[in-house]
């Protein structure tokens, strides 16, 4: 047999089963009910790690969420999950679990030898210089440190999310928790009971079967079935286990994770393995238990050295027993109650060793009866032993020091307990400060949040007939609160607590030398916090319970110092001299415990990332090779490659032919919002630099809008379809943001305009046909409007048929070619789309994508707002004073363009830029100075927004904004490369083709 | 994450709604009169108070319709909505 430790009876585990697993390599057997942690304790495993910083031997210390040291790689491949908690991770047949560290021989435990020259800080004290170092050092700090990796492959596993609404939200599903649930269900509320473990029931599952445990005169076990199953016959209440409240947000909005994949092994077919819960509940009881801490004394991470509930919760809950000659060592009564367990599981208990003297309580009165010997008054100094304890070492109290007296008894397992630290995380997720009480020794949960309430050990009853009774009267509570009538019953009961004695605080055992030269007292295990490291931080200086964290990393591991956090604080506070109340706690922040990424992302991974959107042609550009980019959501055809070309080659084709022949461009994704209403153009007016109430209908007029700060963000077309109707194009961007922009002013500035604004942008599809032979393209497909040039003027619209299809056509150019904009119905777009390619062909049409029309555009000099401008340029920064109306009185940002900082000297400008290489092209982005040899920091004149080659002017060229650019043309900048070349550039015009606009007027 | 009270919908989650900056900041009635002090006074100041703030939020995701909210800067509560127009209570205005 080789469960060495499995005891022969007792416990929730299916002993008629077996289950195989590996742990490093090495297959072991467990049962079904077990945890890993319970597995490896059963099969005598007593070494599971090394420590963080010394590598020192460490065993399994808890039960739960607080085991700071059996944190494992559980599985492998795609799915393999870092940092699991062995206490947490319920066996399955074939799990492979594994640490990184290196349980026999370890040549980093000389770290441990000499561990006097790694003290508190000694990163930051030792890698400080020279600074630019940090990196490398970081890489192998980090390198030799690591607990866990990801995996590197693509996650295939589902994750979801789910948004719930209650009326009560009970989280922790104990004998308070039960009754709470019971309770405000029983009044009719919509409830949800979650809890973290398999199943409900919380200190009931790992107390014995006696009569103190029982409740209601049944079992505990019976009592939690029984509960549950009412529960669960309630039609609104959701039970769940395996789920874990991680945080408390604002309102009531608690997150919850739900494993429904990792204890399987692997996801049910087509199920998710993580599911996290939005839950909006009216209102909240807290019964999140108490997490009990351990006492403080030398070698306490000496393997077999755990707290004293967890070897109760390995006997009772899963028949495991962690050694078979105990020594308990306790401050308060709880403790002797793991005596009792391990006495009634046949273990030899060598000694409770009791700070407190003469203990009187029920429980240390068993313990005698039991003839446990009691060393009263008396602490352990410290722990013998290497990869296993082997003895202690005990002496005598006078009140905190050691009288001289010390003795040594021999055992391979240590249970200790310091008290009970109250789950008070939840509720101080929102801002509210824990309240410490002298009297139990602990942090409460301070004043109520609005809308929750505490019940059970969380709020620091210590005893199952309070926390039943304290459950019953806050599920009422909590649903009168929610508006539901409480039915008749009464609270369930369980037998009086015996006499009890009080807790003596007792935060760190003399070892009757001075703190850094005795043996090692480890406060945070996972971080190999010791007391010493806490004194080193105070001595240097640091008094605040923050700072001293940050320095010695107390509490900094995947489990948040819930072990060992308060037991540092209150050493913290002696050390100062404070009270704890005093000194106080760190800050609770969300997650519980860690959550997966993949439960945050949800669905919401992969193409289900965020929305494609797609024009009416889409279809057709993918048949015909086009390669896409992203603008926003849209994804826009960037350009269609012919049979080899490269991308130079395709621009070099779509831009000849578009300039010579016709070339056509999906436009369908600019934004088009039309505009109603009595007020429209008084409206317009202030939303655009230009003058919008003179239009014509008919007309178009290009238009810029500024912030109130006078910086250009969009840009676009404005035709007047008649009175008080307009239709308006914004960049494919920003026409979220423009109409955002729209709503703003109309519903918060200027409520009585008569004004409606109607986004159509999907509703239409837009087909631009440009170049000299796009008059004959339209007119192929349109016999109801008139294409001559004086009848159709630059700048007007026409409303007809192309193709059959009612369209607007639209004469605007972005290529300062002849051009048109056809406007249909999305559904006949695709229709339209592939008529104009078919009447384009015997002119040798192409189609161009948005490489092509940023080349065609910026050879004009036109710019794109949010490449060209990035939210500090002005119309007069751009020369685009043309744009701005004369005699207009105010629109937004009028006011600001008259600001003594816009109209100043220096500011940068937008201008052309011509390499004197014309073969090479400058990055966008590039900065530009006027020296390159100029000592650094290398004074910055400007930066390159556009750059492109040229197939039209024969060579590259570039748009840039230079400080005072307009008055500097023909001089020269220069661009230095991150590979140490200059690429030198002479300012110029930013239009450096057709100057005269002759080509669009034609 | 708030649960905000949307005065034409009703209670809806945060993640429907955008904030829309502080509230009751009053566009100058004849921009050109503005001295450059007032001008960017009303342009870049901004109260961060610790304590009740007077605040827009737009239900972006729903009705699209911005609104008043009063909260609290370090409880979070949520002391009054009102729709666009209708009075503020007392306090939270700003210049």
């Amino acid at each position: 047999m080789s469960q060495t430790h499995r005891l022969s009876q007792g416990g929730g585990i299916d002993r008629a089963r077996e289950l195989t697993f590996t742990f490093n390599g090495r297959r072991y057997q467990g049962h079904p009910g077990d945890t890993l942690a319970s597995a490896l304790l059963a099969n005598g495993v007593s070494v599971i790690g090394r420590s963080f910083k010394y590598h020192r031997p460490r065993g399994i210390v808890g039960a739960g969420p607080e085991e700071p040291n059996a944190i494992f790689q559980v599985g492998t491949g795609a799915t393999t999950r870092p940092d699991q908690r062995a206490t947490q991770v319920e066996l399955f047949d074939g799990l492979v679990a594994s640490t990184s560290a290196r349980l026999g021989f370890d040549p980093l435990s000389v770290n441990n030898m000499f561990a006097r020259m790694l003290p508190a800080g000694f990163y930051y004290k030792t890698f400080k210089w020279p600074a630019t170092y940090w990196p490398r050092y970081e890489e192998k700090i980090r390198a030799v440190a690591g607990i866990g990796e990801s995996p590197i492959e693509p996650d295939a596993d589902r994750y979801d999310h789910m948004n719930a609404h209650c009326d009560v939200l009970v989280v922790g599903g104990g004998p308070a928790g039960l009754a709470a649930a019971q309770r405000a269900a029983s009044a009719g509320a919509r409830v949800i009971l979650v809890d973290e473990n398999p199943a409900f029931g919380g200190s009931l599952l790992s107390g014995r079967d006696a009569p103190d445990n029982h409740v209601d005169g049944r079992s505990n076990r019976d009592w939690i079935a029984n509960t549950v199953a009412e529960l669960a016959a309630m039609p609104d209440v959701r039970l769940l286990t395996r789920t874990t409240a991680f945080g408390n947000y604002d309102h009531n909005f608690i997150g919850l994770m739900e494993d429904r994949g990792d204890y399987l092994g692997q996801p049910a077919a087509h199920g998710v393995r993580h599911r996290l819960w939005r839950v909006r509940a009216r209102q909240v009881v807290l019964a999140t238990g108490a997490l009990e801490r351990p006492l403080v004394f030398g070698n306490n991470d000496r393997p077999g050295v755990m707290t004293a509930s967890a070897v109760s919760i390995y006997i009772n809950r899963y028949g495991v027993t962690p050694g078979y000659r105990a020594v308990v060592f306790t401050n308060n009564d709880s403790a002797y109650g793991t005596a009792l367990d391990l006495h009634a599981a046949g273990i030899d208990v060598a000694a409770v060793v009791d700070v407190r003297r003469r203990p009187s309580g029920a429980l240390a009165a068993a313990v005698r009866a039991a003839k446990i010997p009691i060393h009263d008054g008396c602490t352990l100094i410290k722990a013998r032993g290497g990869r296993r304890v082997r003895s202690v070492e005990i002496g005598r109290l006078s009140g905190e020091q050691l009288t001289g007296d010390r003795w040594k008894i021999s055992c391979d397992l240590v249970a200790s307990s310091g008290g009970w630290s109250p789950v008070v995380h939840l509720h101080c997720h929102i801002g509210s400060k824990p309240v410490w009480d002298d009297q139990a020794a602990c942090f409460l949960p301070g004043a109520d949040n609005p809308g929750q309430t505490s019940a059970g050990s969380v709020t620091g009853h210590f005893n199952l007939r309070d926390c039943l009774a304290q459950g019953f009267e806050r599920g009422d509570a909590a649903a009168a609160a929610a508006g539901f009538e409480p039915t008749a019953g009464t609270a369930p009961s369980a037998p009086a607590a015996g006499e009890t004695m009080p807790i003596r605080p007792f935060w760190l055992a003399p070892s009757g030398a001075p703190i850094s030269r005795g043996p090692k007292q480890f406060v945070d295990f996972q971080n190999d916090t010791s007391a010493a490291d806490i004194a080193l931080a105070v001595r240097e200086g640091y008094e605040s319970v923050e700072h001293v964290k940050r320095y010695t990393a107390l509490g900094f591991g995947t489990d948040q110092g819930k072990l060992g956090n308060i037991n540092g604080m209150a050493i913290l506070a002696a050390t100062l001299g404070k009270s704890i109340a005093e000194t106080g706690t760190t800050t609770f922040r969300p997650a519980y415990t860690p959550i997966s990424f993949g439960a945050l992302a949800g669905r919401n991974a992969g193409h289900l990332f965020d929305p494609e959107r797609k024009t009416a042609m889409h279809e057709w550009h993918a048949a015909h090779g086009a390669l896409f980019e992203n603008v926003g959501q849209w994804k826009r055809p960037w350009y269609y490659p012919k049979d080899g070309e490269s991308m130079q080659e395709s621009l070099d084709r779509e831009c000849q032919t578009t300039r010579t022949a016709a070339g056509v461009l999906d436009a369908s994704t600019l934004g088009k919002i039309e505009v109603h209403g009595a007020d429209a153009d008084r409206f317009l007016d202030l939303i655009y630099t230009g003058a919008r109430r003179n239009m014509k209908t008919g007309t178009c007029r290009y238009g810029l809008m500024l912030h109130e700060d006078g910086m250009i963000f969009d840009d676009g077309v404005t035709a007047k379809l008649g009175d008080n109707h307009y239709f308006l194009t914004t960049t494919t961007g920003g026409a979220a943001g423009v109409m955002n922009w729209l709503e703003a002013w109309h519903q918060t500035e200027w409520p009585d305009m008569d004004v409606f604004f109607t986004s159509i942008t999907d509703q239409w599809a837009t087909i631009a046909v440009n170049g000299p032979k796009s008059r004959e393209v339209l007119q192929a497909l349109c016999n109801d409007i008139d294409f001559d040039r004086d009848a159709f003027a630059f700048m007007t619209f026409r409303e007809g048929t192309v193709a059959g299809v009612a369209a607007r056509v639209f004469r605007i150019s972005f290529t300062g070619e002849l051009a048109f904009e056809i406007n249909v119905d999305a559904n006949h777009g695709r229709y339209v789309w592939e008529a104009v390619m078919a009447a384009g062909a015997p002119y040798g049409i192409t189609v161009y994508g948005t490489e092509t029309m940023h080349i065609l555009r910026a050879e004009k000099g036109f710019i794109v707002a949010g490449q060209d401008t990035d939210g500090s340029m002005t119309p007069m920064d751009m020369g685009m004073q043309w744009a701005v109306g004369k005699k207009k009185t105010d629109f937004i940002g009028m006011r600001s363009l008259a600001r003594p900082d816009i109209v100043a000297s220096g500011r940068k400008q937008f201008v052309g830029l011509l390499p004197t290489d014309g073969t090479v092209v400058l990055p966008e982005g590039a900065q530009l100075v006027d020296d390159p040899q100029a000592p650094l920091p290398m004074p910055m004149v400007g930066h390159v927004s556009s750059s492109y080659h040229s197939v039209t002017l024969g060579h590259s060229f570039a748009l840039a904004l230079v400080k005072d650019g307009q008055s500097r043309m023909g001089e020269t900048v220069y661009s230095p490369q991150p590979d140490g070349s200059v690429i030198a550039a002479t300012i110029a015009g930013p239009v450096f083709y057709d100057r005269e606009g002759a080509r669009q007027n034609v | 994450m708030f649960q905000i009270d949307c005065p034409w919908c009703g209670p809806r989650d945060q993640q429907e709604f955008s904030y829309a900056g502080e509230g009751g900041i009053q566009r100058p009635q004849d921009p050109s009169a503005t001295t450059d002090a007032e001008w960017a006074d009303y342009l870049f100041m901004r109260r961060n108070p610790r304590g009740m703030h007077h605040e827009q939020w737009r239900h972006v995701h729903g009705c699209g319709q911005f609104f008043q909210v009063t909260r609290h800067t370090v409880t979070y509560r949520i002391e009054s909505i009102r729709r666009m127009g209708e009075s503020a209570a007392a306090g939270g205005e700003s210049s």
